[in-house]
């Protein structure tokens, strides 16, 4: 459980007020002031700002500044120097706090409310394009997203079907066989440390060329789309697995060695199903986290607007290159392609929140028992 | 105890499954290199394929990919100068000031930045950040002018390097909180009580016994933060108008420096095979840049580790926490904390 060190270190400032008059309370600013400071602070930036020109960017950063000046002179006069700055940085690190939780908050509203007139039935069940139609000389816009849904369901299957197993065996490998200091066992600690390094986009370009060198120059498909991300995601599931295996007790291990169990069976047996939950809460994350990614499979897989389930030939769509594509390089409708941006976005964000989900519930459900 | 046949295969499986992870790294770089090859040596002032398109008017492959490797460091330097500090703010946050009950979700919600995909935000800063930014962009060029930062035309779209970089901030946060977090909670409690003992204040405890304690695990946490924002992608693509060469510029939209990554994925699709090889030469270039900045980074994590075997020896634990490396894969890869959602469960 995360502990906060130190908490329980500082006593609580307010003691009884009793009948004698506290000198330990004396000289010091009322416990509220900082909200007291803050309020007048927007009150006062947001008065003048008013006068000469309002704009919400500049009203919270101004009101901030003159937040921490004023609390920052309020105090040394009151209390001493050395408080003055106590609350100044206490109040400059919650505003880092609250600076990290806007972007999250504001990016979700702005995904939902600008995603979800888009998100109709009809942008989920059908492939989207523009249409010729000779007759009438007239253009026609589906809006629709079934090619991309496709595209990133089978190249992350298929990038989850290769990783996850060399993940689970490389993690097994490394808690259960490798002596922790054979060379084997840190070079490849290493590697996956290096491997976690690559930017996304470079596992792109290697599928690309690996393709290109084995398949020739149209060498765009789902399929080297998946090697890309599992490039990407082999790392993560090593990584997840191997702390999880390294949580199950020792004493399990050696009981069942010492009732006569082989090694492979001791592990299948015992040690797999005690770290099952972490396991797959690990590989769900991983999944969450390279279905997002745009650069490698825009690289490898290119971009189109068809509807291609054969992972092994042609360009293929995604959500993210979708998201991409509909506002780099935009059809000739330009407001559609930029509205479909935003729907396969919403959709992408969707996925990942049930990803997260799912990881959060079967840590619960599959916990070991007797654990709380 | 015998090996059965099912033990060795078994264990063949595994072996093999580690062995193919150096095999895999091998042939990323093997193929990065011989796809980049043909570019690196081509004749980039008479190769007609060269010669059109985005990468007219470079005299040859180095020429080309200097001006992106310094936009990529610019970029992302600026990226840190912005990220760092409201980073190590959060995580003195949640390890020192958060209310106890508070501070394992108050992490949680830090660390799903981190799942948010990297496309979504850049579609963000878009909308968001270009225009909240263009009050500064213009009061900081009407003002600050003279410094060559803030120099040149003010951009009216919002498309700046300082847009680019506050979202690529964003990006950066939950790597660097998290890690710097855990290593702030490692920090030993008796010297944090005696400090307050003393009478320091919560600052100046943190000041002389937390910040000292951390240091090296707060530096490569940055370092790890900065390996990311350089092979950030999308983002930038999206919100920085570029122009290859080299701009100390970030409030333009004329005279952009270009990341190597952006450069990709704007000039991919359209290039020819020869302007492809020099793509990826340029993205071996990142490839290259990043994992150096990724070892430094783990090197100083190891090296303060046994640096300080008298504080090891007194409260058996070391300098940086054995599974803070970890975490950044965990946390800064994976999304989510899966150690968090598991933790305790053999304690």
């Amino acid at each position: 459980m995360t502990a906060i060190v130190g908490s329980k270190a500082s006593t609580p400032r307010s003691g009884n007020p009793g009948p004698i008059p506290n000198s330990l309370t004396t000289g010091q600013l009322p416990k509220l002031v900082e909200l007291y400071v803050g309020v007048g602070a927007l009150l006062v930036v947001g008065g003048v700002m008013l006068l000469l020109g309002f704009n919400v960017g500049g009203w919270i950063f101004l009101s901030i500044i003159l937040y921490l000046v004023a609390l920052g002179v309020l105090s040394s006069i009151a209390e001493n120097r050395r408080k003055a700055t106590d609350r100044v940085v206490r109040s400059l690190v919650v505003i880092a706090f609250l600076l990290a939780l806007a972007p999250l908050v504001s990016t979700l509203i702005t995904v939902i409310y600008k995603g979800i007139g888009e998100l109709t039935p009809d942008f989920i069940t059908k492939t989207g394009g523009a249409a010729f139609d000779p007759a009438t000389l007239k253009v026609t816009i589906t809006a629709g997203a079934l090619q991309a849904i496709l595209g990133t369901l089978i190249i992350t299957g298929i990038a989850a079907l290769m990783s996850i197993p060399i993940g689970i065996l490389t993690s097994i490998y490394l808690v259960e066989y490798a002596k922790p200091s054979s060379w084997m066992a840190r070079a490849v600690t290493f590697l996956v440390d290096v491997m976690t390094g690559i930017p996304s986009i470079v596992a792109g370009l290697f599928a690309f060329s690996l393709f290109t060198i084995i398949v020739g120059p149209k060498a765009f498909s789902g399929f080297s789309a998946s090697v890309a991300l599992s490039v990407l995601m082999i790392p993560i599931v090593v990584r997840s697995c191997e702390e999880m295996l390294r949580l199950v007790p020792h004493d399990l291990r050696e009981a069942s060695f010492a009732l006569g169990v082989s090694r492979f069976s001791t592990i299948v047996k015992i040690v797999l199903p005690t770290a099952i939950a972490g396991i797959i809460t690990g590989v769900m994350l991983a999944i969450a986290r390279v279905i997002g990614e745009t650069a490698p499979i825009f690289v490898a897989a290119s971009f189109t607007d068809n509807l291609n389930v054969n992972p092994f030939f042609g360009p293929m769509q995604t959500l993210p290159v979708l998201a991409y594509t509909g506002y780099k390089f935009p059809g000739q409708d330009i407001a559609a392609s930029v509205a479909s941006s935003w729907g396969a976005a919403l959709l992408l964000v969707i996925i990942v929140v049930i990803l997260n989900i799912i990881a959060r519930i079967v840590a619960r459900a599959f916990a070991p028992k007797g654990a709380r | 105890m015998k090996a059965r046949p099912a033990d060795r295969i078994f264990f063949g499986f595994s072996f093999g499954s580690a062995a193919l992870i150096m095999v895999i790294l091998a042939a990323v770089a093997l193929f990065l290199i011989i796809r980049a090859m043909p570019a690196i040596v081509a004749n980039w002032q008479t190769n007609s394929l060269l010669t059109t398109g985005p990468t007219a008017g470079f005299s040859s492959f180095w020429a080309y990919v200097g001006p992106l490797l310094f936009g990529t460091l610019w970029v992302s330097l600026i990226a840190l100068i912005i990220g760092a500090p409201i980073a190590i703010g959060i995580a003195l946050f949640i390890s020192h000031y958060a209310p106890r009950r508070l501070a394992g979700i108050l992490g949680y919600l830090v660390d799903l930045l981190a799942a948010v995909p990297s496309i979504v935000f850049g579609l963000w800063g878009i909308i968001v950040i270009r225009p909240l930014l263009l009050p500064l962009t213009q009061w900081l060029n009407d003002h600050l002018g003279f410094i060559p930062l803030f120099a040149g035309q003010a951009s009216n779209t919002g498309s700046t390097i300082l847009a680019g970089s506050v979202v690529l901030a964003v990006m950066i946060l939950p790597i660097i909180s998290s890690i710097s977090r855990e290593i702030f909670l490692q920090t030993p409690r008796l010297h944090e009580e005696a400090a307050l003992a003393l009478g320091a204040t919560r600052w100046e405890m943190i000041r002389m016994a937390v910040l000292p304690y951390a240091r090296s695990g707060v530096v490569s946490a940055t370092l790890l933060g900065l390996g990311r924002a350089l092979g950030e992608t999308m983002a930038i693509a999206l919100i920085i108008s570029p122009s290859i060469g080299v701009s100390f510029k970030i409030l333009t939209d004329g005279s952009n420096a270009q990341t190597i990554a952006a450069n990709l994925a704007l000039n991919f699709p359209e290039s020819n095979d020869l302007q492809r090889s020099a793509l990826i030469g340029s993205g071996l270039m990142l490839f290259v840049v990043s994992l150096a900045v990724n070892f430094i980074a783990r090197w100083i994590v190891s090296r303060s580790t046994p640096g300080r075997p008298k504080r090891q020896r007194k409260d058996g634990r070391s300098a940086v926490p054995s599974n803070a490396t970890s975490r950044v894969d965990a946390v800064a890869l994976g999304g989510a904390s899966v150690s968090g959602a598991l933790e305790g469960e053999y304690e």
